[in-house]
């Protein structure tokens, strides 16, 4: 019974992920076609809509100056981001061992998370110096990103089956020992939650920072944006987009990729149900 | 016998004469909101003894059951354990095993690795673990699923694994709320008699919480039955009858003379006629 079950379910399974990716790349394929056959046949000005075809050719004239700025964004991005998670898990962590401190740090968090990046960001550029944007777009992004990663680390902290500590409890553990074996795990999908949204988050701070900090003492993809606007060059312009949207679902799959796979085993989201 | 408090329901002489090994004065417990789940509930287990706790839904077992585990604050009285080493910071060191009445697994962890937890926690390596482990999980009919998670057990398996879990460390004194709820009856009653073989094996005790009649009275050589709002013991009943038990004990008179009698009190606490 089971042996034929088995089969039917795999097979069943493979098409449905055939399908999600041969979906999305068909919708593309037709938006794009829509758009160039449109454009061409409407005339729009290239400087208001390039066709896709336009956007082709400047990408591939601007590759290596393009790909140049990508790796600076990705780069600003995953540091920040790695920062974020460090960072927001060691204060979650902490705000769980001493409910002083986090009653004492928490509302100053928020207030971090809910001042916009763009009002502070020129008094961090002025502060870490014109010489130094790297830095400061590092320090913007982190404060975008590590919010998400904060709350909802304390959030899983929080909320390990009572019954389950208390049998930590019953066997004599230490506070590092109930962390490890149960907290941090119970924690994990929620820290997982609260990677995805910082991913992005990490990528709208380095970019609109680098936006705020303006001038040419930057060289990432926000810059290349300013750049081309300037110059009224919109092909390129949207070549730079294209790739920080590209940036932003790698991240977005990535970590969801990463979640699935730390959560397959045992997590409701991520098991397949068969009832 | 004569030092305990005046107010003390006593057992059968035959289970008094055992050295106390953990007792309770004057136990009551309020919870923040207000619910009186014990008042003054005075107990002495003595070592060897299998006590049943029996009475009605919400009567306070698992609350009682808690405290003597160490898990929760008294709100007056005391728990006292006379014959436990001290640990550095002078609370009572016990050995304690704690079947809750969830099963309370790891959802990330798999069901080796769950009974692992104690001994990990006691920094036993895996490998010398292992075959405690199997044994452990053998006794509970689960050998095959050391590999399985929790979500791929059915209730009463995840029941088993929490029980293998308690039963790992070999502790002196295990504490079981419902275990065997959950279960069907052929399997209920073949982990009541591995139950039963297990201790008479070694000199230890068993706190077992129980909605059934019957099986208090199969398993244990004492009963206490509690009544509800407020918790309270409203009878302390010996169950005289030999061990080894088998199903031959179900079909013997006195097994159903005890029933009888248990029942009676139960009906008796929860103010109801008895139905004879
Ligand atoms: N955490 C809690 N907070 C407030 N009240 C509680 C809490 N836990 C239990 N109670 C109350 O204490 C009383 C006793 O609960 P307890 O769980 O000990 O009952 P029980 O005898 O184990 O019941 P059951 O047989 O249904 O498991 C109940 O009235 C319940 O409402
Ligand atoms: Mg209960």
């Amino acid at each position: 019974m089971s042996t034929s079950a088995e089969p039917v379910a795999q097979r069943a399974d493979r098409r449905l992920i055939a399908l999600r990716i041969a979906l999305p790349i068909l919708v593309g394929v037709v938006f794009l076609g829509t758009w160039q056959i449109l454009v061409t046949w409407l005339q729009v000005p290239k400087f208001v809509l390039p066709a896709p075809s336009l956007i082709a050719t400047a990408f591939v004239d601007d590759f290596a100056s393009l790909m140049g700025s990508l790796w600076f964004t990705l780069t600003v991005t995953v540091e920040a981001f790695i920062l974020a998670v460090v960072g927001g898990v060691a204060l979650a962590v902490l705000f769980s061992q001493s409910e002083i401190v986090a009653t004492a740090l928490f509302p100053y968090a928020v207030i971090l998370q809910v001042t916009p990046v763009v009002s502070i960001a020129p008094l961090i550029i002025i502060w870490v110096g014109y010489d130094n944007v790297r830095v400061a777009l590092l320090i913007l992004a982190w404060i975008v990103a590590f919010f998400p990663v904060l709350s909802n680390t304390t959030l899983g902290l929080r909320s390990t089956d009572h019954n389950l500590r208390n049998l930590m409890q019953l066997y004599g553990a230490s506070r590092w020992r109930i962390l490890t074996e149960v907290q941090f795990p119970s924690a994990l999908p929620y820290l997982l939650a609260g990677m995805k949204i910082s991913g992005g988050l990490s990528l709208i701070g380095a970019v609109v920072a680098e936006f705020v900090a303006g001038s040419g003492a930057s060289t990432g993809l926000a810059w290349r944006i300013i750049e081309a606007g300037n110059r009224l060059d919109i092909p390129r312009m949207f070549a730079a987009l294209a790739l920080l949207s590209v940036l932003g679902i790698a991240i977005f799959g990535v970590l969801s990729a990463f979640e699935y796979l730390m959560l397959r085993h045992w997590h409701e989201s991520a098991v397949r149900r068969e009832n | 016998m004569d030092q305990r408090p005046p107010d003390h329901i006593t057992a059968a002489p035959s289970l008094a004469a055992k050295p106390p090994i953990v007792t309770l004065d004057g136990v009551s417990k309020a919870y923040a909101n207000g619910t009186v789940a014990l008042r003054d509930v005075n107990l002495s287990i003595g070592r060897a003894q299998f006590v049943s706790l029996l009475g009605p839904s919400g009567c306070g077992k698992s609350t009682l059951l808690r405290l003597i585990a160490g898990l929760g604050d008294l709100t007056g009285g005391r728990i006292d354990w006379p014959g436990s080493a001290k640990a550095s910071d002078g609370t009572p060191k016990r050995d304690l095993g704690f079947v809750f009445q969830e099963p309370t697994l790891m959802p990330w962890a798999n069901v080796f690795d769950n009974v692992y937890l104690p001994l990990k926690l006691g920094r036993l390596s895996r490998k010398q673990a292992r075959p405690r482990i199997m044994d452990a999980l053998a006794m509970v009919g689960l050998e095959k699923f050391e590999r399985s998670y929790p979500r791929e057990l059915s209730g009463g398996m995840k029941m088993r694994v929490s029980i293998a879990r308690a039963l790992i460390t070999r502790p002196s004194v295990l504490l079981m709320d419902e275990p065997f709820a959950a279960l069907d009856e052929i399997t209920r009653f073949r982990l009541n008699d591995d139950l039963l073989r297990l201790w008479a094996g070694r000199d230890w005790t068993v706190i077992f919480v129980t909605h059934s009649v019957y099986e208090s009275v199969y398993l244990s050589n004492r009963i206490v039955v509690m009544g509800a709002r407020p918790g309270r013991i409203t009878a302390d009943l010996a169950i005289d009858a030999p061990y080894p038990r088998s199903e031959a004990f179900r079909m013997i008179p006195a097994y159903n003379e005890y029933c009888r009698m248990v029942s009676a009190e139960l009906h008796a606490t929860m103010g109801e006629a008895s139905p004879e």
